[in-house]
């Protein structure tokens, strides 16, 4: 199965070592991280050491070595939010969650980030939920947000 | 035609947020059920600007500006426009100052005192159809330039307007392209820098998701002018609705011969991909972004190095321009140098867009010509400082620039006076700080991100930014010492002169600009263990 997925993502590339960071981007895009051997597979089809991808896929903050969340819960630490009380944000939903930046529980029901910035200043502090992103945050709001998504996982609004 | 009644929804990342998708199919199918005989024209826009006051909606021919919408609001507003019933006044921005609601945008203060340029067609036009552009004049400068102008009269042109790089360095636009131009090769290259990486700013997603033809358009006539075949857009992952819109873009493009073979019937050919960021702040500097193009690790070269203009990616000759630049060259073609040379000051020519956020009345995105003060910016169009509290600084430039304090605020902001002052411009982040901001903990937070984003390849950034973060960190958590703020200096002297690119060279700008404005700050925390602000925890607060 991830096999297919990772074949069928190699044969819409030339082979062109240029074309490592899409290929990271996509299959991350597909499986939520980068497998060791998924890798190295990728190191083979664009003819560059492995070593390479790997210090690459380590270089970039987007990319993942290890199993993400379902529902990865990103907060913004740009600087409207950080002075609008990001940090504490990110306390609340830490205590809510039971996990710290970086960690993600172990049902992988979420993954806790931090991003450098949205680019949602305007309605700092904000967090993202995989791809909603929701504004104006306070600990009344990160409450009612993970109470109501632990529930039935839907998402929020 | 002329009449017809527009309802223009805003599609922006922050009114999305705010459920603006939810109420467009709503419209949508209140429309198509009760007015389909009227003529109505519902449309989705690019970002407006005032996001912190979405999802918003304006009613044209009129004007009529409509905030906070929710989706118990459209029967409302959809009977309203219909004449039934006036202007659903629950729904409109009240000014602060007066207490009284205000219909038109035009009036409102937010809107009044900018000069839209740039943005001007941001939030009237649906950017994801490409006769809504063309229908306002949109590729008429690229027919202009292919059919009446070579190269070098599109470069003496640029020139003459003195149009500055808006990605934050302010270096002459036309010398640029000249020298990108004259570089011999075959094969060049055109790059588009949207990886707008400085947090606390986000004009150029707004430029994107809002008018992306204008960056396509500029970065055609840039292509044809300097010689290059291919164009490429390094925009961050981040931005996945910006990235969607510029495809569908470049697409449209592409189908109307606007990209591709023989563009518009001429000899040129010139086509554009988008390439996505994968989160390195380090990649805005030109030649970390070409070599993550390249499949490498974004790390800048060091010096002594070739231009970008003649050795970029694949060490063929490119030009870089950030995404404002770009979107200004259109304007420039249709309307003339010396209509683009009249806006700003003698030094630095045009508009400058800012995202306006942190503790301002009206946080937004706003465009202003160069040279307008930070006062007028603040107080006029951001309306100053909310719930009554004093004003302290503001930041502009993100993690490169610096903080300014209340005496500056007279300052027109231009490149120039801005880097006097000990900041930068940026590529326009504007955060506004009030008493309740502690600007030890502000410096200490962009040394935490300049020492995060550190690519690592030379020790004076590396070693440098984690060594003041470190001493930044202890200040704040009441474990200052004597001497700290002298050795802080003293650091940022040696990182600034002996880091090989932009990020180290300007990472102790915000730690510099702090001590040179509020040292008393420093000093409370340090010799009396004190926040004057309160916000940082230390322990025992005296």
């Amino acid at each position: 199965m991830e096999e297919d997925v990772i074949n069928e993502i190699l044969a819409s590339y030339r082979g062109d070592r240029c074309e490592l960071v899409p290929i990271l981007q996509e299959v991350q895009e597909n499986l939520g991280y980068l497998p060791e051997q998924v890798m190295a597979k990728i190191a083979r089809f664009l003819k560059i050491p492995e070593s390479h991808v790997y210090s690459v896929a380590l270089f970039y903050a987007q990319f993942r070595l290890l199993p993400l969340g379902r529902k990865r819960v990103a907060v913004c630490r740009g600087t409207a939010c950080h002075i609008r009380g990001a940090p504490e944000i990110l306390k609340n939903i830490e205590k809510s969650l039971g996990i710290k930046e970086g960690e993600t529980s172990e049902d992988l029901e979420y993954t806790l980030e931090t991003v450098a910035c949205i680019g949602c200043c305007a309605l700092a502090p904000c967090i993202r939920i995989n791809k909603d992103v929701f504004g104006n945050m306070t600990s009344q709001k990160v409450e009612k947000l993970f109470s109501s998504m632990s529930g039935r996982g839907k998402n929020g609004k | 035609m002329e009449n017809k009644i527009k309802i223009l929804i805003c599609q922006g990342t922050g009114c999305v947020s705010n459920g603006s998708e939810q109420l467009y199919e709503l419209l949508k199918i209140n429309i198509e059920e009760k007015y389909h005989d009227k003529n109505i024209q519902l449309k989705r826009t690019g970002c407006h600007g005032f996001c912190q006051q979405g999802p918003l909606i304006v009613i044209e021919p009129e004007g009529i500006f409509y905030t906070k919408v929710k989706q118990e609001d459209v029967e409302d507003i959809l009977k309203s426009t219909m004449g039934v019933i006036k202007p659903v006044e629950r729904l409109l921005y009240v000014d602060p100052t007066t207490n009284k609601p205000v219909i038109h945008y035009k009036d409102i203060s937010f809107y009044r005192k900018q000069q839209r340029s740039i943005l001007h067609y941001c939030g009237v036009i649906d950017p994801k159809d490409i006769t809504d552009y063309v229908g306002i004049g949109g590729y008429s400068a690229l027919q202009k330039a292919l059919s009446k102008m070579n190269p070098d009269e599109i470069i003496s042109e640029i020139k003459k307007s003195g149009l500055r790089g808006l990605g934050g360095a302010g270096f002459l636009t036309g010398r640029k392209w000249e020298s990108c131009k004259n570089a011999l090769s075959d094969i060049k290259y055109v790059i588009c820098n949207a990886d707008e990486g400085d947090p606390g700013a986000f004009q150029d997603r707004s430029v994107m998701e809002g008018n992306p033809h204008s960056i396509i358009e500029g970065m055609i006539i840039a292509g044809y002018t300097v010689g290059a075949q291919k164009g490429i857009i390094y925009v961050r992952a981040e931005y996945p609705l910006a990235v969607k819109i510029l495809k569908i873009a470049i697409e449209q493009a592409r189908h109307e011969g606007f990209l591709g073979e023989h563009i518009l019937d001429s000899d040129f050919s010139f086509d554009i991909d988008i390439f996505q960021g994968a989160g390195a702040f380090v990649c805005g500097e030109s030649t970390a972004l070409v070599r993550s193009i390249e499949g490498k690790r974004g790390i800048p070269k060091p010096m002594p190095r070739a231009r970008t203009t003649e050795e970029g990616l694949w060490n063929k000759p490119t030009l870089l321009n950030n995404v404002k630049t770009f979107a200004n060259i259109p304007l420039i073609i249709n309307h003339g140098a010396d209509w683009f040379a009249q806006i700003g000051t003698d030094k630095s020519k045009g508009t400058a867009v800012f995202s306006l956020t942190g503790k301002v009345v009206n946080c937004g995105l706003i465009e202003v010509p160069m040279g307008t003060t930070l006062r007028e910016i603040i107080f006029d169009i951001g309306g100053g400082i909310p719930n009554k509290k004093r004003f302290k600084a503001v930041q502009t430039g993100g993690p490169s620039g610096g903080c300014l304090p209340a005496e500056m605020l007279d300052l027109p902001v231009d490149f120039d006076s801005l880097k006097q002052a000990g900041s930068i411009m940026g590529s326009g982040g504007l955060v506004v700080m009030d008493e309740n901001t502690c600007m030890v903990d502000v410096a200490r937070y962009f040394l935490d991100f300049n020492q995060r984003e550190s690519c690592g390849q030379c020790i004076p950034c590396r070693l440098g930014t984690r060594q003041m973060f470190s001493i930044l960190d202890d200040i704040t958590q009441g474990k200052g010492r004597h001497g700290d703020i002298e050795l802080l200096l003293e650091l940022s002297e040696s990182i600034k002169s002996a880091s090989i690119c932009g990020l180290g060279k300007t990472a102790p700008n915000p730690v510099l600009t702090t001590i040179r404005y509020f040292r008393d700050e420093y000093e409370a925390h340090i010799l009396e263990k004190r926040c004057p602000a309160g916000v940082c925890s230390i322990r025992g607060d005296l």
